[in-house]
């Protein structure tokens, strides 16, 4: 598939943004603007668009109308998407499949915007941010099994494909997930899909202690019970949670087991026998409320209009405990999710000193912070990702090697990048 | 050595063999610098000996720092390296040149670090792929991706090739499992990509460098993260009348939403070649059979397996054998597992091609291959993980004639080609190395490539490492060889192969 050279559309290059509709419409974009030296944002269905630095780009590449399923093969497990289709309406057509998106995407519209927004797939592999179940079944990256993009030359490139087995030249997929618009233009992505479980259900432990959980919590990671979330809300949030079979709304550690009907009832029963628990310290939630359970988790809901800082800091499971102690202020708020490896953290006040004080702590317990949600003042001085001088240096060779004069997303992570 | 053609041997390099073995011999021990043609001679060809090449010197590094200094003399002074983990890859990754320094990791073999809190295992690259999971099922936990090879593969390797195995359906890759690596790039730079925590910050570079072939970097550390065991597997043994049964059935599952741990089907020539070779007690009057096995709770496996014989019996299996007992489900893949000394005996040599299909094209594919058999005059035999659409077609031929191999090659080339037609991949697992490395522009197009060769340059600007592996050199499209075994004996006759 050889690019045409001399592809003429109508698009009007006086425009400051740009909405095509074809992926011809995106070379021929794409191509001017590298001819030209004009950075480009790349922007989808700005679910996401608040994360990451403040740059300055003179040219938005809308993809909100590059939408649409081009192929969706239930039994080869794969369905393939253009980048801005919006990740509700895959979710839709799998569901009539009785199929999922194991990775369960976050929803960030309601932190930025109080209401529903879960953003379009090339988004979510831009940012590759997994959802509860990233323990069991990996994240975003680990779904993706071929693209088709753009890169800042304006070449189309592709990478992967539609099978799961696929060890034919570099990994492409894995180095565009989590690059943040920073590299290609996705077009066409393949996305692993899988059936959804018969039943889910999940053991809520009623207790208000972080280290009580984080026991919990490593326990069943560990136990043959099998699970597929868990989460851990200290008192402050519970009572977010009005759920029929819930019968406190204090502090709270939920796990959740997916399967057929039969095993989860036997692994629920297991597990609570495992962890010591008697009857009125736990209560189990049905599908349905399980369902609603893990969306509001994914959807960051307990920070639904919240005006405070939102930090994603990401650990080893052993050292989430020494971090929230050594980081507890009175003024903040946070709840654990990936079965205690993921510490969402809101902050009411935040500036540079804390921040530097964060970026110290969780790279002395190996692990990484992104901000997610900052006050926009303190936006341009702060490090919204972390990352040393040599991975620094390697980036910025990759950089090059995919949008040699930096023209997509220019310093949208790092400075120079 | 075949007609291959290979980078351009730098005759200054081979006049300064001398040199580089003293300069090397300051930088570590230098025992640990062999250049002897005897001492060569073992490092001269991997799994796929078809190629062979002894190289200008054998280094053996035992620190992270004795590789950085190493590559950083290499670099400065334009010498080539191939990176080599145990020498079992079967795409010739780590086939010498005549003018590099080869890096056998070989002492990099000890296991630092067993973390069940966080569910992972720190170890040197050259620890076995099987040793990981002895290290630590005494505790009841288990590394997932299980190459065939696994008793000999290193981990190291595993990662530079992207691994799979049987059950890489429902636990994933090699690239699914890991945490981290340390690396050294070719400029002597010791960085380390993830670690214990999930997932990194910023580029991903531990997915880029896995499965990167040994092409950007030199792993020195892995982090793999390690699964319970699962309380019960039962497998069964199913026979079918077609082909396209078999196929059918597995797409059914599979929209059942059953996930099988593992799902192995194998034509009637090898169901009955495996059968004589091992006594397993399969069907062999099946046109196709399969193994499918169910890991979990003991409900949930029951409850698969009793869903998989539904659509089984629905899709006209002719027989269908549950295992009892570990020993009866053992039993069930001892055949498959003798796949390759099975054909040994069938004929003097066979080639394993490793080509990766849609799964609902298994039929398809199969007929194609049932009709380039006979275009070529050469018998075939054909194992498919089929949960994860990876077919090995087994090539039977006779390397002492000369037009036999030759027409084994075309057979292999036009087989994967078919692969690539219906949706699939050059290689599911075993790499491209040279085996498919003139095959790639069947999957990509110049711009694809040389995208890739970018990331190469950016990382190795005088592609010192590894070179003349995955990409084309010519970019034509000449068709090459495959995994070649001669009188049924592969480098490792002992290594289960599949």
């Amino acid at each position: 598939m050889e690019e045409k050279q001399n592809f003429q559309t109508s698009l009007d290059f006086n425009q400051n943004t740009f909405k095509p509709s074809t992926r011809e419409e995106i070379v021929e974009i794409v191509k001017n603007c590298y001819k030209k030296n004009i950075p480009l944002e790349i922007s989808g269905l700005q679910s996401k668009n608040k994360i990451g630095r403040n740059f300055q780009a003179e040219k938005t590449l809308d993809l909100s109308n590059y939408k649409g399923i081009i192929d969706y093969k239930p039994e080869e497990l794969y369905i393939k998407v253009k980048a801005g289709t919006p990740i509700s309406e895959i979710e839709e057509v799998l569901k009539k499949n009785n199929q999922q998106l194991a990775f369960e995407p976050n929803d960030f519209g309601y932190l930025f915007s109080g209401e529903s927004n879960s953003g379009s797939i090339g988004g979510v592999v831009a940012c590759n941010f997994a959802g509860s179940r990233r323990f069991k079944v990996g994240s975003v990256r680990d779904h993706l099994l071929g693209f088709q993009g753009v890169n800042g030359k304006g070449e189309t490139i592709k990478s992967g494909g539609t099978v799961v087995k696929n060890v034919t030249g570099y990994d492409l997929c894995k180095i565009l997930s989590g690059s943040f618009g920073t590299l290609t233009v996705l077009t066409e992505i393949s996305i692993k899909v899988l059936p959804k479980p018969e039943t889910s259900k999940t053991l809520i432990i009623k207790n208000s202690h972080v280290k009580k959980a984080l026991d919990y919590l490593g326990q069943s990671l560990s136990s043959s019970t099998d699970p597929s979330g868990g989460v851990f809300y200290p008192d402050y949030f519970g009572k977010n949670f009005i759920l029929n079979d819930l019968t406190h709304d204090g502090g709270l550690t939920g796990i959740r087991i997916e399967g057929p009907t039969n095993s989860v009832d036997q692994r629920i029963d297991r597990l609570s026998k495992e962890l010591a628990l008697i009857n009125s310290e736990y209560s189990v939630l049905d599908n349905v409320q399980t369902e609603i359970f893990w969306n509001k988790t994914k959807n960051l809901e307990v920070f639904k209009n919240s005006k405070s800082n939102l930090i994603r800091i990401v650990v080893p499971i052993s050292e989430t405990l020494q971090v929230i102690q050594t980081l507890k202020k009175d003024d903040l708020n946070y709840f654990i999710d990936w079965g205690g490896s993921l510490i969402w953290m809101a902050f009411d006040h935040l500036n540079l000193k804390i921040l530097s004080e964060i970026k110290e702590i969780t790279k002395n317990h190996q692990g990484y912070y992104t901000l997610i949600k900052i006050e926009d003042d303190f936006k341009a001085s702060a490090d919204i990702f972390t990352i040393d001088p040599i991975k620094y240096k390697i980036s910025e060779k990759i950089k090059k090697s995919f949008d040699p004069k930096r023209i997509f997303n220019p310093g949208k992570m790092y400075t120079g990048i | 050595m075949s007609s291959l053609q290979m980078p351009k041997v730098d005759s200054s390099i081979l006049s300064k063999k001398d040199k580089i073995v003293s300069d090397i011999g300051r930088i570590i021990n230098p025992k640990n610098v062999l250049s002897h043609p005897d001492e060569l001679r073992p490092f001269e060809t991997d799994g796929l000996t078809a190629y062979r090449q002894m190289p200008l010197v054998v280094v053996m590094p035992e620190t992270v720092e004795e590789v950085s200094n190493i590559l950083k003399y290499c670099n400065d002074n334009k010498v080539k390296v191939v990176p080599r983990g145990a020498g079992t890859g079967l795409s010739g990754g780590s086939l010498p040149l005549e003018d590099c320094v080869l890096m056998a990791m070989g002492k990099f073999n000890k296991i630092l670090e067993i973390d069940y809190e966080n569910r992972c295992v720190v170890t040197q690259p050259c620890v076995t792929n099987l040793a990981i999971t002895h290290a630590v099922q005494d505790k009841g936990f288990y590394y997932a991706p299980d190459p065939s090879s696994q008793i000999a593969c290193s981990i190291g390797g595993n990662v530079a090739e992207n691994s799979g195995g049987v059950h890489s359906l429902k636990y994933g890759a090699t690239t699914n499992n890991l945490l981290g690596i340390e690396v050294v790039l070719m400029d002597g730079t010791i960085t380390k990509f993830g670690g214990k925590a999930m997932d990194s910050e910023g580029y991903d570079f531990l997915g880029l460098m896995t499965g990167s072939e040994g092409l950007l970097g030199v792993i020195t550390e892995v982090t793999v993260k390690i699964l319970k065991s699962p309380e019960i597997v039962k497998a069964a043994l199913i026979g079918f009348p077609t082909i396209e049964d078999a196929g059918n059935c597995v797409a059914e599952i599979i929209a059942e939403g059953c996930i099988p741990a593992g799902m192995e089907i194998m034509d009637k020539a090898l169901t009955k070649a495996t059968n004589d070779y091992s006594k397993a007690g399969y069907p062999t009057d099946a046109e196709a059979m399969m193994i499918v096995e169910f890991d979990g709770t003991e409900h949930e496996v029951e409850a698969y397996i009793e869903k998989a014989k539904q659509i089984a019996e629905k899709n006209n299996s002719s027989s269908l054998k549950v295992s009892k007992s570990n020993e009866e489900r053992l039993k069930f893949w001892a055949g498959r597992k003798a796949a390759f000394p099975a054909c040994g005996v069938l004929a003097p040599d066979y080639m394993c091609m490793d080509g990766s299909i849609p799964r609902g094209k298994l039929a398809e594919v199969l007929k194609e291959i049932t009709r380039l058999s006979k275009k070529y005059d050469l018998p075939v035999a054909n194992a498919f993980h089929a949960g994860d659409g990876n077919l090995h077609p087994l090539i039977m031929f006779d390397a002492n004639d000369k037009n036999s191999l030759k027409k084994c090659e075309e057979f292999g080339a036009d087989i994967l080609k078919y692969c690539v037609k219906v949706g699939g991949a050059l290689t599911g697992e075993h790499g491209v190395g040279i085996e498919k490395r003139e095959l790639m522009c069947e999957a990509f197009n110049d711009k694809d490539i040389q995208q890739q060769l970018t990331i190469k340059v950016a990382l190795d600007p005088n592609s010192l490492l590894n070179p003349g592996k995955v990409y084309p050199i010519l970019r034509k499209c000449a068709e090459e060889g495959r995994v070649h075994v001669h009188g049924g004996k592969t480098k490792f006759p002992d290594i289960p192969r599949f």
